[in-house]
């Protein structure tokens, strides 16, 4: 927990640093604040910030780059015969990794001293045993190569760490006495603060582009990775999905997307009409009681946590469906169609009653945004309220509503909870709704849990899998966006 | 002829035509179709809340089994001397049989009748009496030698047959319980032996092994999503307003915060599994941050909830008319002083209310936290500081639901849709909160 310290020194330093720079401010107007060029407080805040942000901001930056500049410099020191293909690095990295933090846990638990470790040679001790005693299982044995290796990794690392605490610290001290000795009373504090809050502002704002930019680095550079190891051809274009630990899997999109995309058509012939008849009855009949009871209440269907709608479909809906669709001779139908819980049909209904508030407020919105012109005309013309809502609200309010059909369709698409625990694990084409099939998202889900080694296509898929999924929702997005936008302009 | 079909389709004001009656069936129809969406959505919503509290309120009951156990110093302690290191060494298989005893006597006690040999009398117990009397007898040394009366958990099977789930149909494949034991169970209800009362343990405790659904609570993983909470609160809080009040007040209109503003909005759509992902590869995989641990859940749930907190901030931030700018202007304000001083304390409810909703939204997520490993294995440690809270492996509370789910004991499904209660208190609570907070400082200007 160094860094936690040094935080904590940093955030002292500079709360002192305040009521310094304010104290001697007005010591330079001898106490006559209207001498002072700002108010006294924008003193304190200009040494506090210049001491604390520069700081904070390298002690940042040297977390972030430290790993990658110790693990280029480690990757480098190992003989290329040991990992012949770029992608056996990273695993000979986490080995070298591991013996690296089993070293630490042997110190601080006083089992072996810094010297001795310096003498560790893996041809007098047994390292991988002694290590397994401490509760770090390595998973081979330990080559000479791998124990100098973690050596050094162990000796970069803390001279690193050492180099950091000392840069930062200077950073720190420079910053307090270089804004110390500006504080005068004709400096201009108000006008350097501001400017350094307008920075941290814009550093705030940009840091939603950069998540954006991390998500899709992330993904591309695995997935990357990933057609490396595995034929792009079958990823997009082969016909099963059979991942296998032991290598030669066939790992193709296509049988989770038609499983993904199966779910989120019955999701939502479930959710539209029911949405769409709601949110038209709520504008269009309701009194403004029963919208005002009927409208949070539908809302809260939306805030349940999807872990909540999984439960139920594991537990009641699938159980249900068993006794409706199963069981033989036993069953309601006496049909012996459905054998286990999980299926595309629990799935979608469970999901589909999650949809309906999405696609009833967005509805609702659009709906009240159609003018009441259009309405008064027809109304005027003889038409019935009904015939009104039929041939001249919902064609106005057309685009909209099918805007808002895509986004509760993007949000079936990625949901996961709910086919994770409801839609099974089998990947197959079949237009049989009461079997199990399963989706993109339950499949990154089961590809990443676990020991996840990053060197295998099994694991690396769920990266290609979050990337096309990411590609997808975002066009739908876009496209709805897009969509409602162009529609309320022409109503504006 | 004509005269005819006329009078047909001609009504009067006081006969409708039937043309008009086919008009108004389709308009009561239409109407009715809309009512019976309303209705189906509130159906559904009242079939999932009833699911939910009658199957979980039971996890909140517990059966408990009071005996009296004697601590014999010839099986616990045989150099009597009370050295911590020589009570150690006497592992939970040591205990078992002063319990076994302990059923024993009670039978006799109350002069039943069964042929249940000792070992199936202990049946009745959870797995983890023995453990439970080992910590009483390694904290309290001194009273090894008394009877005391204890009050174990009883097992899953029983308690179950208490709430009506295990039936003595139900466990005819059923090695952990049989017929017999049951009807000891029976008499020992009515003697008052075994009773079912309030398990504070389920909402303070930590989770239990799979084989002791009885002793499983929500404790830990409460308080690993309180950890979760406070990084979103400390990076998300400051992080999103900040990005709302350069985009609202400052952000010169050009492409540059258009791509920001578009690109806030899809942030907002991105499937949250996706940001598992993110947190995967850039906290665990590069970054080296602890598995498992809250920090990185709370760092990928921060990531999730900035879209909503800046898209709430923002709208609080353009409901202050610009008057008050103006007027902080006008009186010689710089416009980060107007902003500072008079805009952001104006909007602050606003801001208040969208940062509930946004954790209340990050507090039930479940997906991204499956990716970085916060389910699979037991939290049964509580943390003891704030930087163990935060790097420990821990679980968080729809994390652990859905771990009981996947399960293969039925007794833990109660204790799933239980959580489950536990997290739409919170939610609830939080909501309740937020409205409370727009209703009480909102003001219309």
């Amino acid at each position: 927990m160094a860094t936690f310290w040094i935080i904590i020194c940093l955030i002292l330093l500079s709360t002192a640093g305040f009521f310094l720079g304010r104290h001697r401010a007005l010591a330079s107007a001898k106490g006559q604040v209207p001498q002072l060029h700002s108010l006294p407080a924008y003193y304190g805040f200009n040494v506090a910030l210049t001491t604390l942000v520069p700081s904070l901001a390298v002690l940042a930056i040297w977390l972030l780059a430290q790993p990658l500049f110790v693990e280029t410099r480690i990757a480098a020191m190992i003989p290329a015969d040991l990992a012949p293909r770029s992608t056996e690095v990273g695993l000979v990295m986490s080995d070298v990794r591991r013996i690296a933090e089993g070293l630490d846990i042997a110190v601080t638990q006083g089992v072996m001293t810094e010297s001795e470790i310096q003498h560790l040679s893996v041809d007098t001790i047994d390292l991988r045993a002694r290590l397994g005693g401490l509760g770090i299982a390595l998973g081979s044995e330990v080559l000479p190569e791998f124990l100098v290796a973690a050596r050094s990794y162990r000796e970069m690392s803390q001279d690193g760490r050492l180099m950091m605490t000392l840069v930062v610290t200077l950073m720190a001290l420079v910053g307090f006495a270089r804004s110390y000795g500006q504080t005068h009373k004709d400096f201009r504090a108000r006008n350097v603060v501001e400017r350094g809050v307008m920075a941290l502002l814009i550093l705030a704002a940009s840091l939603a582009i950069l998540s954006t930019i991390g998500i899709v680095f992330s993904m591309l550079f695995e997935t990357v990775n990933f057609f490396g190891l595995h034929n792009w051809r079958d990823f997009f274009f082969g016909s099963s999905w059979a991942p296998d630990f032991r290598g030669d899997s066939t790992l193709s999109m296509l049988p989770l997307l038609w499983g993904t995309i199966y779910i989120s058509v019955i999701a939502l012939l479930v959710a539209v009409p029911v949405g769409l008849f709601a949110a038209i009855y709520l504008s269009e009949y309701a009194g403004p009681k029963t919208r005002s009871v009927a409208k949070p209440l539908l809302e809260i269907l939306a805030g349940i946590p999807t872990i909540v709608y999984g439960l139920f479909a594991l537990l009641t809906v699938g159980p249900m469906l068993v006794r409706i669709f199963g069981r033989g001779d036993d069953g309601l139908l006496g049909v012996e169609w459905m054998s286990g819980a999980t299926s595309v049909l629990t799935a979608g209904l469970v999901m589909g009653i999650m949809l309906i508030p999405f696609v009833s407020s967005l509805s609702d919105d659009i709906i009240n945004a159609v003018p009441q012109s259009l309405r008064d005309g027809s109304l005027g013309l003889g038409a019935t309220k009904s015939e009104t809502i039929r041939q001249v609200v919902i064609p106005a309010a057309l685009p909209g509503i099918v805007g808002a059909i895509l986004l509760a369709a993007s949000r079936a698409i990625g949901e996961t909870m709910i086919v994770v625990m409801g839609a099974g694990a089998i990947a197959k084409f079949s237009a049989n709704p009461l079997e199990s099939m399963t989706t993109i998202t339950t499949r990154i889900v089961s590809q990443l849990t676990g020991d996840t080694d990053f060197a295998s296509p099994e694991t690396l898929v769920a990266f290609a899998l979050g990337l096309s999924l990411f590609v997808l929702t975002l066009g739908l997005n876009i496209l709805a966006l897009y969509i409602v936008r162009t529609y309320r302009e022409q109503y504006d | 002829m004509s005269n005819h079909s006329l009078s047909k389709h001609r009504g009067s004001l006081l006969t409708q035509s039937s043309n008009t009656k086919k008009r108004n069936a389709a308009e009561t129809r239409f109407k009715a179709y809309g009512m019976a969406a309303i209705a189906f959505s509130f159906l559904m919503l009242a079939i999932l809340v009833t699911t939910i509290f009658s199957k979980g309120m039971g996890a909140f009951q517990q059966t408990f089994i009071t005996l009296e156990v004697e601590l014999l110093e010839k099986k616990l302690d045989k150099k009597g001397n009370r050295t911590l290191a020589d009570l150690k060494k006497i592992s939970t298989f040591g205990y078992a049989p002063l319990i076994k005893s302990a059923v024993g006597s009670k039978v006799e006690e109350l002069s039943i009748n069964t042929a249940l040999k000792p070992k199936q009398l202990l049946g009745i117990l959870s797995k983890g009496a023995a453990a439970q009397l080992r910590d009483f007898v390694i904290a309290n040394p001194d009273r090894i030698g008394e009877t005391i009366q204890f009050r174990f958990l009883t097992s899953s099977r029983v308690d179950g047959y208490l709430k009506g789930r295990v039936t003595r149909e139900s466990i005819k494949n059923d090695k952990s319980i049989s017929p017999e034991q049951l009807d000891l169970v029976d008499l020992f209800i009515t003697a008052g032996v075994i009773e079912k009362t309030f398990n504070i343990d389920f909402i303070i405790g930590a989770d239990a092994s799979d084989q002791r659904p009885e002793a499983a609570g929500m404790g830990v993983a409460m308080l690993g999503s309180l950890s979760m909470m406070l990084v979103v609160l400390a990076l998300a809080l400051p992080i999103g307003v900040g990005a709302s009040i350069y985009l609202e007040e400052f952000a010169p209109k050009n492409w540059i915060s258009d791509i920001i503003e578009v690109n806030i909005s899809n942030l907002a759509a991105v499937p949250s599994i996706v940001f598992g992902i993110l947190g995967l590869a850039v906290f665990i995989n590069y970054m080296h941050l602890p598995m498992s641990a809250p920090l990185v859940g709370g760092l990928v749930l921060t990531l999730m909830t900035l879209p909503t907190i800046i898209i709430s901030t923002r709208a609080a931030l353009s409901a202050v008319p610009p008057s008050i700018r103006d007027a902080a202007l006008g009186i010689g304000a710089s416009r980060m002083q107007a902003v500072f001083h008079h805009v952001l304390p104006l909007a602050a409810p606003g801001i208040l209310t969208g940062t509930i909703l946004g954790l209340a939204q990050a507090l039930g997520e479940t997906a991204p936290l499956l990716l970085i490993g916060m389910v699979g294995f037991i939290a049964s440690n509580a943390p003891d500081s704030l930087a163990s809270g935060l790097m420990s492996p821990n679980s968080a509370m729809p994390a652990q639901i859905y771990e009981w789910a996947k399960r293969a004991d039925p007794a833990f499904y109660e204790r799933a849709w239980g959580g489950i209660i536990l997290l739409l208190i919170f939610l609830v609570t939080m909501n309740a909160v937020a409205v409370i907070l727009r209703r009480r400082f909102e003001r219309r200007w």
